[in-house]
């Protein structure tokens, strides 16, 4: 059966990034960026509607659901990607990268996104996943003038490669112990809790895989390097799009068709988040660049969001995703400011550039200084909410310990966090920053207004993501 | 009027007038100007409003009043509840005392981001006043840790040179004591099925969780009290901090830690708060005699007051973990009377400094040749911290020692050993400063207190006096609820006692 209508968003936004390809061919490049750009924007909002507004249900064979969950991922990824875009503008026209094909890239890497959150059987879990890695592997190297964008964009290309193959070696080992790449074929095929060894080692082999994207310990080593070299919006989309799609990914196979056996991968996620969040923490103290350190910052908030998967019930999949979107928030609000580092029209990247910035733009220190106590998670902020969920989803499942453990490593955290402000509110003030554009400004004040009161209004996070969760465990 | 939810007004009025104060334009000396003005008026209502709940406090009932339930998070069976009770109630009123004076302190010391500087203590006291009246444990720990935020902030921008260490010691440990009690919170959850704390005091848990969850809270309770040996963060903290910093530390903040060991570790988990007594006697004995005689080496004034605050909150942990009525009126007590005290003295170290830029005992000498309003002040203060009777001192002491006599000579003992080293270094900075002969040359031209200052000692005298002279005004008010508290710790103890007989059988 052909249910297009369930994968209307995603049609939608293939032909939408065709057409602006032809409009950016036949109109010419440079013309063209700021018009293609909006364009994408306005692509993606539609895509944001259809989601939203969208039926729903199976299609493909049974290739593709546009459940509950995926809508929630989709809804993330395609805001996540739509600020992105917004992000990028001005950037890429000052920086001479404004070539038109860049927001139709990233359209293709979202429109991946998309697939692989709805995913339902491995093939179009990897299809998704290559379209958006590919896609990304261009954009980090878009800059193919300057030796540190080339740089960063051949490595996550060869280190993505090799994390693709650990994937289909995985994928075809589990192919071959259980006879289909059909997600509910699989599950029935481990549901009597039973597991074979050949299907363990495919599961490692894809969970390795999976690390690697979203960039998890010990499969975090490109992150760093990529985040500083690539150019900044790209490093503010890497972090936020990929990540959710990624985690919302790795949520779909392990409670998917290895949901019966939580048991036999449990131990597999403890160590990876423990690791992941022990790295982020540990590492990134001694990062005196601010892309580096959102790099460890990042593979510390996919340790953290893995916790919730650890659990491995419905309370930890809701805890996922409601850490999802309070991290979306923050890490766009962050390389909104980011992005804003600007002296004599070049870009600084150093944390000691923010030196006095409470004096020299008050109001962008205290949005920087919110989102700092919000990310290392401090009440009332919504950061804090975010590791709540996750950490009472463990409690919950009896894993304290893991608990426990995440919560001293977030002390940690909190150094480097707080070291941020410090720079910012306890230094003398250097040269300020140049002013910045209007659209920067809007996501900071977007970012800090959501982490300041979601505390008084938690509900429409939480009950969406429940829903969605509950869905994921098909109830 | 009593339908109004006046402990949510007195939360947040103040995060109100934080907000105006953002908004305020203009040149920065109107800016500062204002934000002082609206600082204190706001801070100043909120202190009167907050009498409303004294004036309107029902003392013949244990039960929580001016209760306000609220759903907030229904998927996690999570509400917006406040209330009070006679533990409680008197440390909020504490608070919205402490803050306008505070606030007027820094009038001419803070020249410097003074709009930052009242949003900050605004912040803080709603931080600190819904602390102490949020009645369910998820919204008990964001105002909690959401203290820190300014905290850090005030210490670290308007400081002294070492802020940023201090600044950072304060915030990492309090936090790696938090989080640990975050862990005992969400297990508690777990095992009861809500974060209501009527209900949690309500739940019994079984002996093996409660060893480990009052491990938790200790960890948090006692860096925020602070105990021996995890005090260190103190003395550092009250040094680098400005003078208004110091006295919301010492006058509250220190306070949280003792209020949760009777809010959550006494009534929640009796069993092993009777397990761990004798862990705490020993930390409090150790934290009341060696901080004291720390105490008399500190060549810097507000390190010694820091360490003397130590040692009366041992004081204060002792009389909690007694369970018997005395002890426990009296840890009360005592926090309220060294929350007002200590803020005096570092108030007191706040008006030589203002004048001489130095906290350095030698520094000082033969104040009371120019100083003699001064110098009468500062020997009142010094007075009731070391419990002369007449002072609010005197009554948590002597009320904290009976209630440990009962439980335990030997506590009883060592904790009077303290008091006498307290009046030791008490006495001893007091004559180091005031006394002996003006030689310093910089000094003879220090000046009096100002009008100002005045106005800022003579509520804090009044309260000091009031307290000693007829303190039944403020016992009366516990009385209900600690009584409730002490039958509810013997009731589970006993239960458990019983159990165990019929086990043995």
């Amino acid at each position: 059966m052909l249910n297009l209508g369930a994968a209307l968003p995603e049609i939608f936004m293939a032909v939408a990034s065709l057409a602006l390809l032809m409009l950016g061919v036949f109109t010419g490049k440079d013309r063209s960026f700021r018009t293609v750009s909006w364009a994408a924007v306005g692509a993606m909002i539609v895509a944001l509607v259809l989601v939203i507004t969208g039926e729903g249900g199976a299609a493909f064979s049974g290739q593709f659901l546009a459940d509950p969950f995926a809508r929630f991922c989709k809804v993330l990824i395609l805001i996540g990607s739509a600020v992105g875009v917004v992000m990028t503008m001005k950037f890429a026209e000052r920086e001479r990268m404004a070539r038109f094909e860049f927001p139709i890239l990233l359209m293709l890497a979202t429109l991946g996104m998309m697939a692989m959150v709805s995913a339902s059987d491995m093939l179009s879990l990897y299809v998704g996943l290559e379209l958006q890695s590919l896609a990304l592997y261009v954009v980090a190297a878009i800059r193919r003038d300057t030796v540190r964008a080339t740089e960063s964009g051949l490595k996550y290309f060869v280190l993505g490669s090799i994390a693709s193959g650990m994937l289909l070696y995985g994928m075809s080992m589990v192919y071959g112990f259980t006879g289909s790449t059909s997600f509910a074929v699989i599950g029935d095929a481990v549901s009597n809790g039973e597991l074979s060894v050949g299907t363990l080692v495919g599961l490692a082999f894809i969970f390795a895989g999976l690390c690697f994207k979203v960039s998890a310990a010990p499969f975090h080593m490109w992150t760093p390097d990529v985040y500083e070299g690539a150019p900044t919006p790209v490093t503010a989309f890497f972090a936020v799009a990929p990540k959710i799609a990624g985690l919302a990914l790795f949520v779909r196979v392990a409670l998917g068709p290895f949901a019966g056996v939580v048991g036999d991968w449990q131990q597999i996620i403890v160590l990876i988040s423990i690791l992941s969040m022990a790295w982020g923490s540990f590492a990134a103290l001694r990062q005196n660049n601010i892309k580096r350190l959102m790099a460890y910052s990042s593979i510390g908030h996919v340790g953290f969001a893995l916790v919730g998967l650890a659990a491995g019930t419905e309370a930890g999949v809701q805890a996922i995703l409601v850490y999802l979107g309070i991290y979306l928030v923050m890490n766009l609000g962050t390389f909104a400011v980011i992005l804003s580092m600007r002296r004599h029209d070049r870009m600084v990247e150093e944390i000691a550039d923010l030196s006095g910035l409470s004096r020299t733009k008050p109001l962008m220190a205290a949005v920087m200084a919110l989102l700092m106590f919000s990310m290392a998670g401090i009440p009332p902020l919504a950061g804090f909410f975010g590791k709540f969920y996750v950490f009472k989803a463990a409690v919950d499942s009896g894993l304290v310990t893991l608990a426990v453990i995440g919560l001293v490593t977030s002390v940690v955290s909190a150094y480097y966090y707080l070291r941020v402000i410090k720079v910012m509110y306890f230094d003398e003030p250097v040269e300020g920053f140049d002013r910045n554009g209007t659209e920067l400004n809007v996501i900071m004040a977007l970012a800090t207004i959501i982490i300041l009161v979601f505390a008084f209004f938690p509900n429409p996070l939480t009950d969406t993501a429940a829903a969605a969760a509950s869905a994921l465990f098909g109830n | 009027m009593s339908d109004w939810p006046i402990l949510s007004i007195i939360t947040f009025l103040p995060l109100l007038g934080a907000f105006f104060i953002l908004l305020i334009p203009g040149e920065e000396a109107n800016v500062a100007r204002n934000s002082r003005w609206v600082a204190l008026w706001t801070s100043g209502f909120t202190f009167l409003a907050s009498l409303m709940l004294w004036i309107n406090f029902d003392t013949t009932t244990a039960d929580f009043q001016f209760v306000e339930k609220t759903e907030w998070m229904p998927g996690l069976n999570v509400s917006y509840h406040m209330g009070v009770d006679g533990i409680s109630m008197l440390f909020v009123i504490l608070a919205t005392f402490l803050t306008p004076i505070c606030i007027l302190s820094a009038w001419e010391a803070v020249q410097k981001r003074v709009k930052e500087y009242m949003i900050a203590f605004l912040v803080l006291e709603t931080m600190m006043v819904g602390m102490f009246s949020s009645l369910d444990a998820m919204l008990f720990y964001i105002f909690f840790e959401g203290v820190l935020i300014p905290m850090f902030i005030i210490i670290g921008v308007w400081g002294g040179p070492r802020r940023v260490y201090a600044a950072f010691k304060l915030f990492l440990y309090t936090l790696l004591g938090s989080v640990l009690m975050l862990v005992a919170l969400m297990a508690m959850y777990f095992d009861a099925g809500t974060s209501d704390i009527p209900t949690l005091m309500t739940h019994t848990f079984s002996y093996q969780a409660q060893l480990w969850m009052w491990l938790a809270f200790f960890a948090s309770f006692a860096v925020k009290v602070p105990m021996w040996p995890v005090h260190t963060w103190l003395p550092d903290a009250h040094v680098e901090a400005p003078t208004a910093g110091s006295v919301i530390l010492a006058g509250v903040l220190l306070k949280m830690g003792g209020y949760g060991f009777l809010r959550f570790s006494l009534p929640m988990l009796p069993l092993a708060s009777e397990t761990f007594a004798p862990l705490i006697f020993t930390l409090s004995i150790i934290a009341i005699i060696y901080t004291s005689l720390v105490a008399l080496a500190q060549e810097d004034m507000k390190k010694l007051i820091a360490y003397s605050s130590v040692a009366h909150m041992g004081i204060v942990t002792v009389g909690a973990f007694t369970f018997n009525q005395h002890g426990l009126e009296g840890s009360i007590f005592q926090m309220l009377s060294h929350g007002v005290v200590s803020g005096a003295l570092f108030l007191c170290v706040g008006v030589v400094y203002d004048r001489m830029h130095t906290r350095e005992i030698d520094a000082y000498g033969g104040l009371v040749h120019r100083m003699p309003g001064y110098a009468v002040t500062f020997m009142f203060f010094t007075m009731a911290s070391v419990g002369l009777p007449g002072t609010g001192g005197f009554v948590g002491e002597i009320m904290t020692l009976l209630g440990a006599f009962e439980a335990n000579t030997w506590v009883a003992f060592f904790a009077s050993t303290g008091l006498i080293l307290g009046a030791a270094y008490a006495l001893y900075l007091y004559r180091r400063i005031v006394f002996g002969a003006l030689t310093k040359e910089n000094l003879k031209n220090i000046l009096d207190m100002s009008p100002r200052e005045w106005a800022l000692f003579l509520p804090l005298v009044v309260v000091v006096l009031w307290m000693g002279v007829y303190p039944s005004s403020f016992l009366d008010i516990m009385h209900a609820s600690v009584l409730h508290l002490v039958n509810q710790v013997e009731t589970a103890q006993a239960a458990a006692a019983n159990a165990a007989q019929l086990a043995a059988n």
